[in-house]
């Protein structure tokens, strides 16, 4: 049955992109280990981990293109859970510094040393063991969207409301984080990481490591997103997004699926975030910042929501965008990015991928429509081609 | 050393009252110009029981003599034995009369000797020239002598007090010296039954000052009278936690009349409009450089107008930011009516332009926008101080929100907004043209954001990100009072405004905001639709 579940998701450009990640993932770190550095083939280490951030992001793209493109649930809320898993790597990490940081107490990290703490907090415990840290990373975005979307869903919040309210949630928790007396570094948030697990974090091999990850995780993500939206299930979170109120007279349980996908989508973002907090070294609250969940809004936007690559697509053009533009010129930036937003909604709702998939289609289509003009058409193919065009 | 500062500023109030009233100022007691000649050959104690003897002649002459003293300035001059005020000159010192003020020329410093003085003396001075201000024919200076008695009293100053009480026709003055009467009298050696009628006296000051006061002898004072102090200590910190409550209301409805005033554009585009106007905060922004910019203007060319340039920043903000709202609608917003999540990215992506916009222009720190001098200051109500711009801020803030209420109720292009709102193609079809309308609604929306402006940039940092720290407490108010109902937004933005006041004395602001947070996340919950849902179809276009 599993097994039918994931052949079900290998449609063929799901295939093509999975490939792809897995592809990266062994090249480019190879061209990164393997080659000389003056050599024309050789990848420089921050460029790829840039790239490596990138992967973290599509992978965060992809989580809320779940909740939004298929079911309908707009939440700015997303970088919440994807804090929240990075933090969840950031303590493993920070307990992994051990008696090497400046102060150079073996329990207490630096910042609970500078700020008077006399033992660790009881939610920093276990946290030096990598399960129960990973275990964290799941269950923490995990639980917060379950608790959340228990509420927000049995009573029916949506569309603008739902939006508000899991926005007025990540910047609660911006708020949070930024106190020094939670425990979790204060606006400083966690930083100056040494190992993980036992290998230096700053080493080009564990560099490429971690970018092979990502690229192995989102393509994972991908397909269990597929097997998820291709199954029965999935046809039915389509029916939540297009028509709630018939898919609850139907008989289906709304608020359980829409729960269930919630879930899941925030447990991918959780990863995303653990993946991301080693190769940039640093997560602090500033990724809780209700902007940023605003702009996960837009890669998955211009990607095109509602088709499983295009988030991936946006999220990795969009953010090369961004580092090109601060660089290049960085009075520019907002300008860009502003701008693309109100393209984007204006003139591409489809996102890339999606008015690309549009315009395939359509071409079809027409050939059929051409086809049957003729009289070597059928009939049924066409009013089905036209219909899926529409 | 704040206190010296005080009572330094209002001898030279004195000084300069005390030389055009001095001619027909009839004197009462003796000459106190031999007493000062005295104090050339006097020692420490003959000089205290001088002073006394000056500030008895209820002479408000002899200040700026004492004064000297008390800053080491009186010299005796060795030739004839009188005495000098001496101000440092260009060669020696520059001699004045003590009484009259008239100057007697330099003279070198060899020629004088300085009359010695201690921390002993210099304290007798200070409560004899208080003392002494008591009858002075100013108003204004007796009243600031009384406060200053109030402030610090002394038995020493009683006599003085109560001479100038008798004499004393005003009746804020003489209320005030009553008190300062009765503050002195619990530090003297007065009967028992007299320091009673003291303590109820001070009981009826009222406030913190009171319990200061009675607090500060509650040591001292004679095991007799330590029911009545306790049980006006009780009374009075009983009426004081009222006060503190009282404040802690009135804070909050001033918070929550800054989110009212943030919020209620929000109302209009969000709430009527059904747009979720992300640019919002970015409007408030404008609005207040438009504020700077007014006042800009005003500095450079007409310094006499600065009183006025808020009521002129108010139109100029107002059609500012309305005609920025006007041009994001025709050329974005209307293409995306009836998506409303659409128009969240669209305004997001307008607010990051405006903002890089004002960052290009005005660079990214914080502009300097003045207080005119009528918004500045503070004035007491029992026991609270309201401060003067928090007080218009409140005030400005309803009257935006009745304004609004009457347009939208009781003018016809009200009328055709809510009937737009209410059902687009049945208002189109009576004629009204909806897209100007709407048009119209997001122009009046962003306006009135504009002005919230011009109110904001007197409490706020006037920067690129100012609207930024708005936007999320605006959506939350008009969420939590119910979209689509201007009433919503009041009560919801006062409410959270109070609640928001109360948390924080016990769990701190950041504490207090995020529990706020959680607040509304939760009554969400209950009432998807907020504090006052609209009922019937209108909920579900």
């Amino acid at each position: 049955m599993i097994s039918g579940f994931i052949f079900r998701a290998l449609e063929g450009k799901i295939i093509v992109a999975i490939a792809v990640l897995l592809g990266i993932a062994v090249l480019v770190p190879a061209l990164n280990l393997m080659t000389a550095p003056d050599s024309a083939l050789h990848i420089p280490t921050y460029v790829m981990s840039l790239f490596g951030k990138y992967l973290c992001y599509a992978l965060l793209a992809l989580a809320l293109d779940l909740v939004w493109g298929y079911c309908g649930i707009l939440s700015l809320g997303h970088g919440a859970f994807f804090a929240l898993g990075g933090y969840a790597m950031g303590m493993y990490l920070m307990r992994q510094i051990g008696p090497r940081g400046v102060y150079g107490n073996p329990v207490l990290p630096d910042f609970m040393v500078f700020l008077n703490y006399k033992e660790l907090p009881w939610f920093w415990y276990g946290m030096d063991w990598f399960v129960v840290a990973m275990a964290m990373v799941l269950l923490v975005p995990g639980l917060l969207a379950f608790v959340f979307g228990w509420f927000a869903f049995r009573s029916r919040v949506n569309g603008v409301y739902l939006s508000i309210i899991t926005q007025a949630m990540t910047y609660a928790l911006m708020l949070a984080f930024f106190r020094n007396d939670m425990g979790f570094g204060g606006n400083n948030g966690l930083t100056d990481f040494k190992d993980i697990l036992g290998f230096q974090v700053q080493a080009d091999g564990t560099r490429a490591v971690l970018f092979a990850l990502s690229a192995v995780v989102l393509a994972l993500c991908l397909l269990i997103s597929s097997a998820i939206v291709r199954s029965k299930f999935g046809k039915v979170l389509v029916g939540v997004r297009d028509a709630e109120s018939r898919v609850r007279f139907l008989g289906f349980r709304v608020e359980n699926i829409k729960l269930f996908t919630f879930v899941v989508s925030a447990m991918m973002a959780g990863i995303a975030g653990a993946l991301f907090v080693p190769q940039v070294g640093i997560i602090n609250p500033g990724e809780f910042a209700p902007a940023n969940s605003i702009e996960i809004v837009v890669w998955t936007a211009v990607g095109g929501r509602g088709t499983l690559i295009g988030p991936i697509i946006g999220a990795v053009l969009v953010n090369a965008g961004k580092s090109f533009f601060t660089g290049a010129f960085p009075e520019f930036w907002l300008y860009a990015l502003g701008s693309l937003f109100i393209f984007v909604t204006r003139f591409l709702p489809r996102g890339i991928v999606g008015t690309v998939q549009h315009g395939f289609k359509a071409r079809d289509a027409m050939r059929a429509a051409a086809d049957a003009e003729k009289g070597r058409g059928d009939i049924g193919t066409v009013a089905q081609t036209v219909q899926a065009a529409e | 050393m704040q206190d010296n500062k005080l009572l330094r500023a209002f001898w030279l109030i004195l000084i300069l009252s005390f030389s055009v009233s001095a001619p027909c100022f009839a004197q009462s007691g003796a000459d106190p110009k031999p007493l000062i000649d005295a104090l050339a050959k006097a020692d420490f104690s003959e000089a205290e029981r001088l002073i006394g003897e000056i500030a008895l002649t209820g002479d408000v002459r002899a200040v700026p003599a004492l004064e000297a003293f008390s800053e080491g300035d009186l010299y005796v001059r060795k030739a004839d034995g009188l005495v000098f005020i001496g101000k440092a000159g260009d060669d020696g010192l520059e001699l004045i009369e003590p009484i009259t003020g008239v100057s007697a020329g330099p003279a070198p410093k060899s020629a004088l000797t300085k009359i010695k003085i201690n921390n002993n003396l210099r304290r007798v001075i200070s409560s004899a020239a208080g003392g002494l201000t008591l009858l002075s024919p100013d108003r204004s200076v007796r009243l600031s002598a009384a406060n200053a008695v109030l402030s610090s009293p002394s038995a020493e100053n009683l006599d003085l007090v109560e001479t100038a009480l008798a004499k004393e026709t005003d009746p804020e003055v003489k209320a005030r010296m009553t008190e300062a009467r009765a503050v002195s009298v619990l530090s003297s050696d007065r009967s028992v039954d007299d320091k009673r009628d003291a303590i109820r006296t001070i009981k009826t000051i009222g406030g913190n000052d009171a319990l200061s006061i009675l607090s500060a002898v509650s040591g001292s004072i004679d095991a007799s009278l330590k029911g009545d102090l306790d049980a006006a200590l009780a009374a009075l910190q009983s009426k004081q936690k009222l006060w503190d409550m009282a404040q802690n209301v009135w804070y909050g409805l001033s918070l929550g009349s800054v989110l009212l005033l943030a919020a209620i554009g929000l109302a209009i585009t969000f709430g009527v409009m059904g747009i979720i106007n992300m640019a919002h905060g970015e409007m408030v922004m404008l609005g207040a450089y438009s504020t700077f910019m007014v006042q800009d203007l005003i500095r450079d060319h007409a310094p006499g107008l600065f009183d006025w340039s808020l009521t002129i920043a108010l139109p100029v903000a107002f059609l500012v930011t309305g005609a920025v709202g006007l041009v994001i609608e025709r050329a974005v917003i209307r293409f995306l009516y009836g998506r409303p999540l659409e128009t969240l990215l669209a305004t997001w992506g307008v607010s990051l332009i405006l903002q890089q916009t004002i960052r290009s222009i005005f660079g990214p720190t914080n502009q300097e926008v003045g207080n005119p001098s009528w918004m500045s200051g503070s004035f007491p109500v029992g026991g609270m101080t309201i401060t003067w711009n928090r007080m218009w801020i409140i005030v400005f803030s309803l009257t935006i929100f009745f304004t609004l209420l009457v347009v939208m109720k009781k003018s016809a292009y009200g009328l055709s907004m809510r009937a737009v709102t209410q059902n687009r193609r049945m208002a189109s079809s009576m004629g009204i043209r909806t897209p100007w309308v709407d048009a119209l609604t997001f122009a009046l929306g962003s306006g009135i954001a504009g002005i919230a402006g011009v109110a904001l940039s007197q409490i706020d940092n006037v920067s690129p990100n100012l609207g930024q720290s708005y936007i999320i407490d605006s959506f939350m108010v008009v969420v939590f009072g119910g979209v689509g109902n201007l009433w919503g937004t009041l009560v919801g933005a006062l409410s959270l405004g109070v609640l928001n006041k109360f948390l924080e004395p016990s769990v701190g602001a950041v504490l207090g905001k995020i529990l706020v947070l959680v607040l509304i996340i939760l009554f969400i919950q209950k009432r998807p639709r907020g504090l006052f849902a609209l009922k019937g179809r209108a909920v579900e276009a």
